[in-house]
């Protein structure tokens, strides 16, 4: 581990912020105060964090019907986000996306994304927006393992490379699509195997891992911003709940044991045990970055459940913008 | 009842549309075009020649035959700050790409609690009777109509062809431009400098008291042409072209219809479920109280659009046959289109 202390606090403050906020989000959900799908991150962590850590503010991601991660990651308002969760009005979307079209385009996250494998066209036309710029910016599309399995998946990993655009695609395998285990919907075992007939670099990391995944991400990001184009990560992780929600109204799809193995690779207490053995940080350190994202989501639930939910006169606003006037110059 | 003065220039539809998206790469740095074929090629129909050569390929990109990337190309694009036109090369392949299109061109903003701006522009060719079969040949923009979100435009002829594709591209919503394939030959005088014919704003093309015809793409020209023909009997229509379907102008016809008594809606596309079902509708809310006749629909029978000439002849409304229907309106006999259970 040859990252600054610094940047290994930033990423486990990253990872200890998403998970604080989904596992505040599933306990909310299960005393039914959110409305809606809930899909969440929690065991995913370092692949989001270890990514988004490697990335510039104007720099943009595409994310997943399981995006809250990608957007915490990316530097998201626990207070906008808990009240867009909880379809208040003073939420991200103004209480009209919700959990699976949760957003902020001022920090570059443009959109979790209800429909699988969506993302990363969209990912495409921001990177080509991006080189179009000129000024060095990239944007990463985050999807799962199955949404390799869709269309719009390979039209946007072909068009990328074909164009050579800088964008990163990571790929989160956690091994299921939805209920159904990845050895069911693909011949392959892994899906970096891909990556090659785009002509695309491809690498697997451990998506534990946060500064395997970091390495991986700062490398592809580099290349991409060099001009050379797109490549794929394959961060091999897994969800600790279920697809939908935590209980998942009981559905038995994955053993018992194969849940247990994952979760004792915990990606954020290994990164704890890591860092202090390395004497990088004291529990102290650890202890204290919780307390003080605790506190944050703390308030964010307090800030969500106060908040007014939207006056019915909003419902057939935010359809169509009004016009701007362009300058003509590039925006 | 045109905005500017078209002037003494005759230009094609194709060429109107091909002027509009070069004058407005000239005015603005953020527009640029994608799609299958548009670059050195010219585009299928030649709507896109030449530009290429005068933008460079940053701004003029062959894309993969990829419908669902040239899509999220534009979207993406869009909602990072500039301004596309992206290319469907007819508008049978936006079916490939309808989950860009509709769940996220159409809804992001909404989605976003209306802080995403979608300046962007999709362009396809519609429309049957060049033999091209059932995948070439449909007129599917009752399904876009369907979807808020979107706005839709239909040009009949060169001028309004300019005059919307300017608006289009200025517009700050998601647009999708339909050209005729059989109208991009037809010319007309269209003006030199780039001007907005106004979304939403429907043209009477002919003035009358007899009956209101509402029309748009090619239809608009067979329903003039079914004007003449009745002007003969001493029959005058009114042909109100709307040229942009979504968002509709409601106003301007519903305006006609209460003083001719008589509405009849004329489209290419399959009768059942089709634009004038909406356009019907709409009238009879607005102005039941002045119809001498139900509203008639004179377009395609529900079948998919056939290869053969004979056939295809048979399949697309005509002049003679929207005179007829004209007629039975008046006449209150309700005998029109081909026999079909549904439509």
């Amino acid at each position: 581990m040859d990252l600054s202390r610094e940047v290994q606090m930033d990423l486990h403050r990253r990872m200890v912020r998403i998970r604080l906020f989904e596992e505040a989000a599933g306990r909310l959900a299960e005393s039914a105060k959110l409305p809606g799908f809930l899909h969440l991150y929690v065991g995913e962590e370092a692949v989001a964090a270890g990514v988004c850590g490697a990335l510039n503010d104007d720099d943009h991601i595409t994310s997943t019907h399981r995006g809250h991660g990608h957007l915490v990651a990316k530097g998201g308002n626990f207070r906008q986000m808990m009240a867009e969760l909880m379809a208040k009005s003073t939420g991200y979307c103004k209480g009209k996306g919700g959990s699976m079209h949760i957003s902020d385009l001022e920090l570059g996250m443009l959109g979790a994304n209800g429909i699988v494998g969506a993302g990363s066209p969209i990912a495409v036309g921001a990177g080509f927006a991006n080189k179009y710029r000129g000024r060095g910016q990239v944007a990463v599309a985050f999807f799962g393992d199955g949404a390799t399995n869709i269309g719009a998946f390979h039209e946007a990993a072909n068009m990328a490379a074909a164009l050579k655009l800088p964008v990163v695609f990571a790929c989160e395998n956690n091994e299921y699509g939805e209920f159904t285990p990845r050895h069911k919907t693909m011949a392959i075992t892994d899906v970096i195997d891909r990556a090659a007939g785009y002509g695309m670099p491809g690498v697997i990391v451990d998506g534990m891992d946060v500064v395997a995944v970091h390495e991986a991400a700062t490398e592809a990001v580099a290349r991409a911003r060099r001009g050379e184009g797109p490549s794929m990560i394959e961060a091999k992780t897994y969800r600790f709940y279920n697809h939908h929600g935590i209980q998942n109204l009981g559905l038995k799809y994955r053993p018992d044991d194969e849940v247990a193995v994952w979760k004792q690779r915990d990606p954020i207490f290994t990164f704890e045990e890591r860092m202090i053995e390395a004497a990088t940080v004291t529990a102290a350190d650890v202890e204290r970055q919780w307390q003080e994202q605790r506190d944050d989501i703390a308030d964010a639930i307090r800030f969500a459940e106060d908040s007014p939910v939207p006056d019915v006169d909003q419902l057939l606003v935010d359809i169509y913008s009004t016009r701007t006037e362009t300058t003509g110059s590039v925006s | 009842m045109t905005e500017i003065d078209p002037g003494d220039r005759k230009l094609s539809y194709v060429m109107a549309f091909n002027e509009a998206v070069r004058q407005a790469m000239e005015a603005d740095e953020n527009v640029f075009a994608a799609g299958e074929d548009i670059g050195a090629f010219g585009g299928v129909f030649g709507t896109y020649g030449g530009l290429q050569a005068t933008f460079g390929e940053h701004r003029v990109v062959d894309t993969p035959i990829s419908e669902q990337a040239i899509v999220g190309l534009g979207l993406g694009a869009a909602v990072t700050g500039l301004r596309p036109i992206v290319d469907l090369m007819f508008m049978d392949f936006m079916c490939v790409a309808m989950d860009q299109i509709v769940n996220q061109v159409a809804k992001i903003k909404y989605m976003f609690g209306g802080k995403a701006r979608v300046p962007l522009t999709i362009t396809t060719a519609g429309g049957a009777g060049l033999s091209a079969g059932a995948q070439h040949s449909q007129s599917l923009e009752a399904i876009l109509c369907h979807i808020p979100g979107l706005m839709v435009v239909y040009p009949s002829n060169p001028y309004d062809m300019k005059g919307l594709m300017t608006a289009c591209i200025r517009e700050d919503n998601p647009t999708i431009m339909v050209k005729h394939k059989r109208l991009l030959g037809m010319s007309a005088m269209v003006p030199e400098e780039a001007y907005e014919i106004p979304l939403g704003k429907a043209r009477i093309l002919r003035k009358g008291d007899d009956a209101t015809v509402v029309a748009y793409g090619r239809m608009a020209n067979e329903a003039l042409a079914a004007a003449e023909l009745l002007a003969g009997d001493g029959i005058e229509c009114e042909v109100i072209d709307p040229r942009t379907l979504q968002p509709f102008d409601t106003e301007t016809v519903v305006e006609s219809v209460r003083r001719t008594n008589h509405a009849v809606v004329v489209h290419e596309a399959v009768r059942f479920c089709g634009l004038g079902a909406e356009i019907a509708a709409q009238i009879q809310e607005e102005a039941f109280d002045y119809l001498d006749a139900p509203v008639a629909r004179i377009a395609a029978p529900f079948s998919p659009v056939p290869f053969s000439p004979v056939l295809e002849q048979q399949y697309i409304p005509d002049a003679a046959r929207i005179a007829t229907g004209i007629r039975n309106v008046l006449e209150r006999q309700l005998a029109f289109g081909v026999a079909s259970p549904n439509g």
